[in-house]
């Protein structure tokens, strides 16, 4: 394969979009949103379970898209429990600025979350798919500012 | 009968764009569904007039405003003569198909049509043949009645029978479908709206550049189709409408160039088709819809459609022989469109892929989402052929789909 293929279809990527992780709803969820790029259909449902001290407690979604839309989304909800809104907050900035070739500051980020983000970041190369990358951290905002659907469109 | 073989790669040479290479491979541009590269006759047409004729037209008193009035008026016969309409002023110049079809449904809907009313149209329309429909619905009251289409992806004419009443006051639908390529069954189907005492409107988009339109023998009461899909340039478009239909039809915009006389008091307003080309024009993209129909001419529109049908062949072939591969749209006449999907791979992904392979393909909803909801798909990969497709190119889609499955089989 092309080496710079191979860089956005990374194992971790390939793996995760076959197999997303925490992929089902969440019926105790206190905060959900439906995520959609009109422009190529993908949708994600999100659910999140956020404590009394503003800690992602739990997070899950359902949905269809791309192999990089399902990644991201299943990376996303293994490295958010345990984090604070604010934490994730940061996390979707590193990952925004990754995804389109920014220098992106990862001090005091956790490192496993860096690690999951940089295997995303190959989208850099592919402006067009930056979107895929985004859409479950777009749909994590709206859900925790219970915002009930966002389109990245 | 036997033909002589179709000389692509003669015809390949007069795509300037062709020639280049996308990620180090040759570029295979099959996109033309969604747009078709310009032959260099389009491209001098254009750029010969600008240099040597172009004023605004039917104004100046001066030599260039006439000269660009004779040269603008002179394709309307060209288009006359292209989809063999009867009379040069069944021909109106828009900015496109959607805005051809737009024009209908605000002149011809909102002056013949009342609550009630119901327009036909398929399962399988493009997004500009539904939604300018449902704002008839929503500012008038009409209703909507969907032809349903088979598994393989065709319009059978019983269902568009059942789908008529008395109440039917147009049918319109796709010449050929965006997605699933399918052809229609034109005639029969204008035959039938005209039974039911409707009117047809014909979306040619996907025709036109394919094979011979002749509208008197559909006797479609409208067909619209855009410049751009012709092997020309963007922002013109074709509205060729019966002349006893036109003539009945008031203007939509309002402006230049559309009115007989204007007072304060009151405003008269010229026959069609002039009564629907307010304002400037695109004159300098009428030429060169002009030199696109020229060019499309010369080659033969038979010759072209027997070509692509077989690059339909050999590509669907080829295709079906790929492990995970489904094709969308088994119509038993199909045009040069192709849309399918893989068990392993999202059509993005297939079209990231492919794109880093030199082949250019649409992926998405191709602006039907309603079909794409009736098939059960978010999306699908579409490669799409047009005069210059050759067989290389279908070789270079194939490796490059083989790659997908190499990837994520």
């Amino acid at each position: 394969m092309d080496n710079d293929l191979r860089d956005l279809y990374q194992d971790l990527i390939l793996d995760h979009g076959k197999h997303p992780r925490n992929f089902h709803a969440l019926p105790n969820a206190n905060h959900e949103a439906l995520g959609h790029n009109p422009l190529c259909g993908d949708k994600i449902n999100l659910y999140v379970t956020v404590d009394a001290q503003n800690v992602i407690q739990d997070v899950a979604f359902q949905g269809s898209g791309c192999a990089i839309s399902m990644a991201s989304a299943s990376m996303m909800t293994e490295m958010l429990k345990g984090k604070t809104a604010e934490e994730a907050a940061r996390l979707f900035a590193y990952l925004h600025d990754a995804c389109t070739g920014k220098s992106a500051d990862k001090a005091g980020l956790d490192e496993d979350a860096v690690d999951r983000i940089n295997a995303l970041s190959g989208v850099r190369d592919y402006p067009i798919r930056v979107k895929c990358a985004t859409l479950a951290w777009h749909t994590l905002q709206a859900a925790l500012k219970n915002d009930k659907k966002v389109s990245t469109e | 009968m036997t033909s002589l073989p179709f000389p692509v790669e003669r015809y390949r040479e007069d795509f300037p764009i062709l020639a280049q290479q996308i990620h180090g491979h040759p570029l295979a541009y099959l996109d033309t569904g969604a747009s078709a590269q310009k032959p260099r006759a389009v491209i001098e047409a254009m750029t010969r007039f600008m240099e040597n004729d172009y004023a605004n037209i039917h104004r100046g008193v001066h030599e260039l405003s006439q000269r660009a009035t004779d040269k603008y008026e002179a394709v309307r016969s060209v288009v006359q003569n292209f989809i063999k309409a009867e009379h040069d002023d069944e021909i109106v110049f828009t900015h496109g198909a959607t805005d051809a079809i737009n024009l209908v449904a605000q002149t011809w809907g909102r002056t013949f049509l009342k609550a009630g009313d119901e327009i036909v149209i398929t399962a399988l329309e493009h997004h500009a043949n539904i939604v300018p429909w449902q704002m008839l619905r929503e500012a008038f009251g009409i209703d909507l009645r969907v032809v349903p289409i088979t598994p393989e992806g065709e319009v059978r004419v019983e269902d568009v029978k059942a789908a008529l009443s008395p109440k039917t006051k147009l049918v319109a639908f796709a010449h050929v479908s965006n997605v699933l390529g399918t052809v229609l069954p034109a005639k029969e189907i204008v035959a039938l709206a005209h039974e039911a005492g409707a009117l047809a409107l014909v979306d040619g988009c996907q025709s036109i550049s394919h094979m011979p339109v002749d509208v008197r023998d559909m006797d479609a009461d409208f067909f619209v189709f855009s410049g751009h899909k012709l092997y020309g340039p963007t922002g013109i478009g074709v509205l060729y409408g019966k002349r006893e239909i036109l003539s009945r039809m008031p203007p939509w915009q309002g402006g230049g160039d559309m009115i007989a006389s204007v007072t304060f008091a009151e405003t008269t307003y010229k026959e069609p088709p002039h009564r629907f080309e307010a304002g400037t024009p695109p004159i300098t993209e009428v030429i060169g819809l002009g030199a696109a129909i020229d060019y499309v001419s010369a080659i033969g529109m038979n010759n072209i459609a027997q070509h692509e049908k077989d690059i339909l062949a050999y590509a669907t072939e080829k295709l079906s022989r790929v492990d995970g591969m489904r094709i969308v749209g088994q119509a038993k006449n199909k045009s040069g469109i192709i849309s399918f999907i893989m068990e392993q791979a999202h059509p993005h992904d297939i079209g990231t892929i492919l794109d880093r392979h030199g082949v250019a393909i649409r992926a998405g909803h191709h602006c039907a989402q309603p079909l794409m909801e009736h098939l059960g798909l978010v999306a699908t990969a579409r490669a799409s052929f047009g005069l210059y497709t050759s067989r290389e190119d279908i070789d270079a889609l194939v490796a490059a789909v083989e790659k997908v499955e190499e990837i994520f089989g």
